[in-house]
């Protein structure tokens, strides 16, 4: 096998590597997350729980390049994000991460198909390329026929498929959804679960961030998160206790 | 468990013999609470006893292998009216070995809880992904009432599943909680605790 062979295999989609957050300095400093080491590799469904205040938020603001970490790398595609200048993480943005949020964040004026499509036209791309991507996105999540419609003449679970659409348009294959089931009931978010776990099938690599259980229990491993320290995983056997954790670090 | 009105209530919709009757309940639950064909044929028996059921005469080619054909009576039927119509009683919770585990381990001295907790929430989450692997493997709106029956009790264990995480996740919060204060309580000479929990707690109590 050759190295480069081996490298591409084991390149994980999303790399996190002794990744510290300190808001703020001196007494007032708040470390949102200390030396957490984590990824997400292509076809994979990672979920991170943990309480509110756990570094869960802080994590996946990272994870976009929306934050920089204090200190440790954070990398996209084996590309470290610190590296590229606030330029070149707006394009990896743009091109390589889809975010996907509670409030569907969706423009209220652009149609389904225009909402999908403003990634792809901000990254220089004529608008009829960038639309025909955004419908054939559209009928990936199964809303093909809703391309035409605005956001206010959708469901809670129609809106949030748009905005899957605009997580995965063009070659993207980096899904952070920020509790993406919050707005929505019972059964439409299991639908959003069921979509977003087939993205991952399709060989996206999805971070859910979220509180439930029963949500996170779609992803392939789930990290608890702790006082910005991962505490656990399923799958493996270390465990650290929860209540001493914040007294003995 | 009600095995004797599960029983009933599927001989309500035709005779069956013993096989027939772990079949039927194994494919409205998923196997989920396996029966041993011994325990149905002990239930029959009990409920031949009390005039529920009878053995039926001249079913058509069903003695052909010897089975003893079973059929509901007027009083069965009566029996199974009212397990529908009444609910499940609550008065006596049912013995739960976690909630007696974690109360004898905050009382008990030199049990970490803190990993008692994280432990069992990891395995349960195992669990629930275990569940949630089946469910994908599904249709989301099945149309076999069968299969809806099975669907339904695959809910009902991820629903107890996510139960079981979120009171580990309560009682780590209000453990954590009462572990922060007792120092601030006990003597303000104690050195603060690290700055990351200090801010945690604080922001928690801005919340509540």
């Amino acid at each position: 096998m050759t190295t480069a062979m081996t490298t591409a295999m084991t390149t994980a989609v999303l790399r996190l590597d002794s990744v510290t957050r300190v808001h703020g300095e001196g007494e007032t400093a708040v470390q949102a997350l200390r030396g957490v080491s984590f990824a997400a590799h292509s076809g994979e469904l990672v979920a991170v729980m943990g309480p509110s205040g756990s570094g869960k938020s802080t994590l996946l603001t990272l994870a976009g390049g929306l934050d920089s970490p204090t200190a440790g790398t954070v990398s996209v595609e084996g590309t470290d994000l610190a590296s590229l200048g606030a330029v070149g993480r707006a394009r990896m943005r743009r091109t390589s991460i889809g975010y996907v949020f509670q409030d569907f964040n969706l423009i209220p004026a652009l149609t389904a198909a225009e909402n999908v499509a403003l990634p792809r036209e901000l990254d220089g791309e004529s608008t009829r390329a960038a639309r025909r991507l955004a419908r054939a996105a559209l009928e990936e999540v199964g809303i093909g026929d809703l391309a035409d419609r605005f956001p206010d003449a959708m469901s809670g679970g129609q809106q949030q498929r748009v905005a899957i659409a605009r997580a995965v348009v063009g070659e993207r294959r980096l899904i952070l959804a920020d509790e993406p089931t919050g707005a929505l009931d019972t059964e439409t978010g299991e639908e959003i679960l069921r979509l977003l776990r087939s993205r991952c099938d399709a060989g996206a690599a999805g971070v859910l961030v979220t509180h439930e259980a029963r949500h996170a229990a779609w992803a392939d491993r789930v990290v608890f998160l702790r006082d910005g320290v991962v505490v656990d995983e399923t799958g493996t056997d270390q465990v650290d206790s929860l209540i001493d954790a914040g007294a003995t670090r | 468990m009600s095995v004797r009105q599960a029983l009933l209530a599927l001989l309500e919709q035709g005779p069956m013999y013993g096989y027939q009757l772990r079949a039927e309940f194994e494919r409205r639950t998923g196997s989920t609470w396996p029966l041993n064909v011994g325990q149905v044929y002990t239930t029959l028996t009990r409920l031949e006893r009390d005039g529920l059921v009878a053995p039926v005469t001249g079913e058509p080619g069903a003695d052909a292998d010897g089975h003893v054909v079973y059929g509901v009576t007027d009083a069965g039927r009566e029996e199974v009216a009212a397990w529908f119509t009444t609910p499940v009683e609550r008065t006596q919770p049912p013995r739960d070995e976690l909630a007696i585990k974690l109360a004898l381990a905050v009382t008990v001295p030199g049990v970490d809880v803190g990993t008692v907790i994280q432990q069992q929430r990891s395995a349960t989450m195992a669990a629930l992904q275990d569940y949630t692997r089946l469910k994908r493997g599904r249709p989301s709106s099945p149309d076999d009432p069968a299969d809806m029956a099975w669907s339904l009790v695959l809910d009902s264990l991820v629903f107890a599943a996510e139960a079981e995480v979120r009171w580990l996740d309560h009682c780590e919060a209000r453990l954590r909680r009462a572990q922060l204060e007792r120092p601030a309580r006990d003597s303000a000479a104690q050195p603060p605790a690290a700055p990351g929990v200090e801010a945690q707690t604080d922001r928690e109590g801005a919340r509540r």
